[in-house]
């Protein structure tokens, strides 16, 4: 039988890795619009200097 | 209470906090992030190596600084496998194959050192083997990339194109030739038999379970020079894995309360980015290049670890500060010179195009 405690801890646990995991995909979906909008103009700029 | 968090507090009646920490600590914090980021996404290691040591020695708790190492070894490794899925350099065949592997390799790895901590040998025996390990892959890998005759970068579309055989390494050379069915047809253009693969997989688990590391700086060149798939295909299909092995490690720690979201999420914020430059770079930079910035990144990181070896047996804590800035000196030159050799490769790269154009 699973423990009260046990299971309160197991969600608290996901919810912070869930949380983790969300923050890595928001970051990346806003790091790769701001890379679309920004990034070739970076690497061209790099390029002739 | 550690130390770090202690800062923040007395400051924060005077400054402004986040997250319970003051600005300069999630400044602090942000750009160790991109640091580690760069290295992550470009080697596919290099997260707890870096991080937990640095958490030790700010003054949290080993089960915080283990823990949060690896829920930001897991966000990174997210980020930093999207990037190389989307050049096409995630092999997901070859990934949850090394995956099962691994797991078993692992279990047998901990069951060792329980022996071995059983004689009393254990400390002894996994830092001896942890320098000889790192050391020796260092020396490898530097020696192979220095002798190695590859002068171009590395294509966007190797993942689908044939390996060039003489791109293989003899040892893989020699592994694909084991014709054991069923064979498995890997990205790159690699056949190698699925034993030969759980092999590997269990080898370089058994080795991260008995050392208790990621295992990536043992995973990758194993995946190269072992079964043979392109560096940009082992480094994305490395960090495949370590999505996993990851998430599982740092739900663990946070059943416990061990993952502390006040160090990730800063942590996190940078290193995103810097995951991306890492992961763009490797499609830039020469295939050597990347192999001989892996082995000196591992040869300063064996030397740091025999430094603070040396700091135990002889109850110098002085060498534990030492070997922090040997890792992290090692991890800013190795980033350091990665972002250089991109810059360089770029403009090189428009040299040799503006003729034609013209």
């Amino acid at each position: 039988m699973i423990e009260a405690g046990s299971l309160s801890a197991s969600i608290d646990g996901a919810i912070l890795i869930g949380a983790v995991l969300a923050e890595a995909i928001i970051l990346y979906g806003v790091y790769g619009v701001v890379e679309d909008v920004l990034g070739q103009r970076v690497v061209n700029r790099l390029r002739n200097t | 209470m550690c130390s770090a968090s202690a800062s923040s507090t007395d400051s924060g009646t005077h400054n402004m906090e986040l997250l319970g920490l003051s600005m300069a600590m999630v400044g602090l914090f942000v750009g160790f992030g991109l640091l580690i980021g760069v290295l992550f996404g470009f080697f596919g290691m290099g997260g707890s190596f870096l991080v937990t040591p640095a958490l030790l020695v700010m003054g949290y708790p080993t089960r915080v600084a283990v823990g949060s190492g690896l829920a930001f070894v897991f966000g990174t490794s997210v980020i930093a496998t999207l990037k190389h899925r989307d050049l096409g350099q995630v092999d997901y065949k070859l990934g949850l194959l090394m995956i099962v592997g691994t797991t078993a390799g692992i279990e047998v790895g901990k069951q060792t050192v329980v022996y071995l901590e059983a004689l009393g040998l254990a400390g002894s025996i996994i830092s001896v083997t942890y320098v000889f390990l790192l050391g020796g892959i260092g020396a490898f890998v530097t020696y192979e990339a220095v002798k190695g005759d590859s002068d171009g970068g590395i294509d966007h579309d190797a993942a689908e194109a044939a390996a060039d055989a003489d791109d293989i390494p003899d040892i893989a050379k020699t592994i694909q030739s084991y014709n054991v069915p069923p064979m498995i047809s890997l990205r790159g253009g690699v056949t190698v038999s699925l034993w030969m693969i759980l092999g590997v997989a269990f080898a370089t688990g058994l080795l991260s379970g008995f050392l208790g590391v990621g295992g990536g700086f043992i995973r990758m060149p194993a995946l190269f020079y072992l079964i043979g798939v392109p560096v940009p295909i082992a480094v994305g299909t490395d960090l495949f894995e370590i999505v996993f092995s990851g998430g599982l490690g740092s739900f663990l720690y946070a059943l416990d309360g061990g993952v502390d979201l006040s160090i990730v999420v800063p942590l996190l914020a940078g290193s995103a980015f810097g995951a991306r430059i890492g992961s763009a770079a490797t499609s830039i930079v020469n295939e050597d290049d990347i192999k001989v910035y892996f082995g000196l990144m591992l040869l300063g990181g064996a030397l740091a670890v025999a430094v603070r070896e040396i700091g135990k047996v002889y109850e110098m804590p002085i060498l534990n500060r030492v070997s922090l800035v040997l890792i992290l000196g090692s991890a800013l030159l190795v980033s350091g010179a990665v972002v250089y050799s991109s810059i360089t490769a770029l403009r090189e790269e428009s040299r040799t195009a503006s003729p034609a154009v013209e």
